[in-house]
């Protein structure tokens, strides 16, 4: 006589220390194999769109700032860009290598946090610690530029909000140079650690094909061995007057495209970030960078899609004006909400234990998702 | 300040009142439910990490609200998932406390006016002991909230509810 | 890579019988305004097609329009191989808003659909998992980024204005 078996479901979330915020998965098992993943989104939608439509120009980075909140530069750089489109705003040299700065640190903090807290829900909680001594770095340099440790309303339209601290320059040098051989140190502690390659190597594996169709983009789609990175594939801004690489999974410990090759494109790109903010240091021009911002922002009719590169992956700003003083709609195409499509695919045929190590791998922000 | 947070040097008896000595076991123990909701709840894991180091205080994270003594509402609190909170607030054994971080939480904060989908506020679902402003707070800020719900355990009694 | 003149003459040579549109007096990019149940074997072709491979849906955002009385589509498609971009648009009457999705084409179309009919009440034929995304699923006061939503007095007993 057969055994009578059935399918379980297991809810996780949204109360869980490894969704990285309010996120439920509905997790459909057979014994301990998963078969299905549902994603249930939605517990943190702060109506950015709607908040969009009753603000002026401005008055909307703010609320760019608490989309992604591991990288609200990022996401005022977007914006910017964006509505400079729009206006056909030229913004002086000074305003465009500043913006890299800050778009760079920023990305090494987000990555920071990435990392972390991806060691911590596989149970290296120790790598979190030695992370987020460097994050305070990376905050106190943003600190004394605008003032604020997480959210900084800093990028404007055509401008910033403050010149940089007369310190910035030399503080930020001194950051760098404490940071590579931390960077190293992590490598060595979590990176290269036999435990948590088991873990991690061959699991979640995101082939190309699959990648691009999901929209997947960033470091995920570069873990996957695809070389393609929006500051150089579509530059903007001064990304095509510096020298840095981009790095893609080659597959080191496992399969090319597993959840280590995601985590490791990331060590990788904090290594590249440095490269850039180097470089972006010492051609630093001098200038006033409050010069091009507009008094009244009133552009013409019409609409704009910008895209950035966030840590996160491919961040687009879609705006329709209509003449007036604020938007007549404004979307945006948030890395992490396109990415987590594809977790059903990734976490299929692999362990329930497996699903932290893949959802922490592809690194994502419910402020984002959810908006 | 009891005669528990005293310093002994040698051996002795210490008479103290049943009421200060649960007060100060709650107050220097406190377990926090490890959930994060928003912005504010990444400067939460920063006052964990090494640099503000919460741990100094007693507080250590639990992933399972039943073993937990307090809360932090970190962050905007949707409709969606205040009926979710609600329910964590209901799991956890008593005595309980809630500290409320950052102007969403407090009132809705930026998402006052237009926030179709936002709880203006925690305390229209659960009781809230402190509120912490700022958007977000500064890790300082929440230290100094954590202070100020220690300050209050430690005035708590037995039989009269304070306020 | 293809200029948007070019993307538009490949389509009308395609899709003689359908009625397509450009629209090039944007301040930025070009448009293409194509038919709401066409749209799916425009994308088809968009994406196959040997000389336009456009593999990456870059956005999908869904518009009300309460004075055309339509609520409108745009696509954004963008190739990772060619790397040149395009913009569709297709409009829908508001009170029968219809379109075929694209999901069959670009798997990301998925949630971007969702989405739109969420908060605008687009209803795409065929699409595998209409349901509400971000509003909960109990949420029957309408669709809120339509131009004339209004926000109830209460959701489960919770006050929702301030």
């Amino acid at each position: 006589m057969a055994i009578k078996t059935e399918e379980m479901v297991l809810n996780m979330g949204p109360q869980h220390p490894s969704t990285h915020g309010v996120l439920r998965l509905e997790l459909a098992l057979e014994g301990e194999i998963i078969t299905n993943v549902i994603p249930h989104i939605g517990y943190l939608h702060r109506c950015f769109e709607k908040h969009c439509e009753a603000m002026t120009y401005p008055q909307i980075v703010p609320y760019t700032d608490r989309m992604d909140y591991l990288a609200p530069m990022g996401n005022e750089f977007g914006y910017a860009i964006a509505m400079e489109k729009l206006l056909g705003i030229q913004v002086p040299e000074r305003v465009d290598y500043i913006r890299v700065i800050m778009a760079e640190l920023q990305r090494i903090s987000s990555h920071l946090v990435a990392l972390g807290t991806y060691g911590a829900d596989i149970g290296a909680f120790t790598p979190f610690l030695y992370c987020f001594i460097d994050r305070e770095k990376v905050l106190n340099l943003f600190e004394i530029t605008c003032g604020a440790r997480l959210l900084y309303n800093y990028i404007w339209i055509g401008g910033l909000s403050h010149d940089l601290h007369p310190d910035f320059v030399r503080k930020t040098r001194e950051f760098i140079k404490e940071f590579r051989p931390n960077l190293k140190e992590i490598n060595d502690l979590l990176s290269h650690n036999r435990i948590f390659i088991d873990r991690t190597a061959n699991v979640g594996i995101l082939p190309i094909d699959t990648a691009i169709n999901y929209g997947v983009s960033g470091p995920n789609l570069r873990g996957s061995g695809f070389k393609w990175d929006i500051r150089k594939d579509d530059p903007y801004s001064i990304y095509n007057k510096f020298d840095f690489d981009i790095p893609v999974g080659e597959g080191k410990y496992g399969t090319v495209g597993d959840s280590w090759d995601r985590y490791y494109v990331r060590v990788l790109e904090m290594e590249e970030s440095c490269r850039i903010i180097e470089q972006a240091l010492d051609q630093l021009p001098e200038g006033d960078v409050q010069s091009a911002i507009p008094k009244r922002v009133k552009p013409v009719v019409g609409n704009v899609y910008a895209r950035v590169e966030n840590p996160r992956g491919d961040l687009g700003y879609f705006i329709i004006s209509d003449g007036s003083t604020s938007p007549y709609r404004v979307k945006v195409r948030a890395p992490s909400f396109v990415t987590m499509q594809v977790l059903n695919e990734l976490c299929k045929g692999y362990m329930v234990a497996d699903v932290v190590t893949i959802l922490g791998s592809i690194d994502i922000v419910l402020g984002e998702i959810d908006r | 300040m009891g005669f528990l947070d005293k310093e002994f040097t040698d051996g002795n008896i210490v008479i103290a009142k049943v009421e200060d000595l649960f007060n100060w076991a709650r107050l220097s123990s406190l377990w926090q439910v490890s959930f994060g909701l928003a912005c504010c709840a990444i400067e939460m894991m920063a006052t964990s990490a090494s640099h503000y180091d919460f741990d100094r205080f007693g507080v250590i994270p639990r992933p399972s609200p039943r073993h937990a003594d307090f809360i932090i509402i970190s962050g905007t609190v949707t409709l969606k998932m205040a009926t979710r909170i609600k329910r964590l607030y209901e799991q956890m054994p008593d005595p309980k406390y809630i500290i409320s971080m950052g102007s969403c939480a407090n009132c809705g904060g930026p998402y006052w006016e237009h926030g179709y989908h936002v709880l203006k506020g925690i305390d229209r679902v659960i009781p809230v002991d402190v509120y912490v402003p700022g958007c977000p707070p500064r890790p300082e800020a929440l230290l100094e909230g954590l202070l100020k719900l220690q300050e209050k355990i430690r005035h708590e009694s037995m039989i009269k509810k304070t306020a | 890579m293809k200029k948007a003149e070019e993307i538009f003459q490949l389509l009308k040579d395609n899709f003689p019988a359908s009625n397509l549109e450009l629209k090039t007096d944007q301040p930025t990019e070009a448009i293409i305004i194509a038919s709401p149940l066409e749209i799916d074997k425009i994308c088809f072709f968009l994406h196959d097609a040997p000389e336009l491979l456009f593999d990456d849906l870059m956005n999908l955002s869904g518009v009300d329009e309460p004075k055309a009385g339509v609520l409108t589509v745009y696509y954004h498609l963008g190739s990772t191989k060619i790397k040149h971009k395009i913009t569709l648009k297709v409009s829908t009457d508001r009170n029968k808003p219809e379109v075929s999705t694209v999901t069959e084409v670009w798997k990301s179309a998925d949630w971007h659909e969702r989405e739109a009919y969420d908060l605008l009440g687009i209803i795409f034929l065929n699409h595998p998992d209409l349901r509400r995304i971000l509003m909960p699923y109990d949420w029957d006061a309408g669709y809120p980024l339509r131009k004339d939503y209004e926000n109830p007095e209460f959701y489960q007993g919770m006050k929702v204005p301030y």
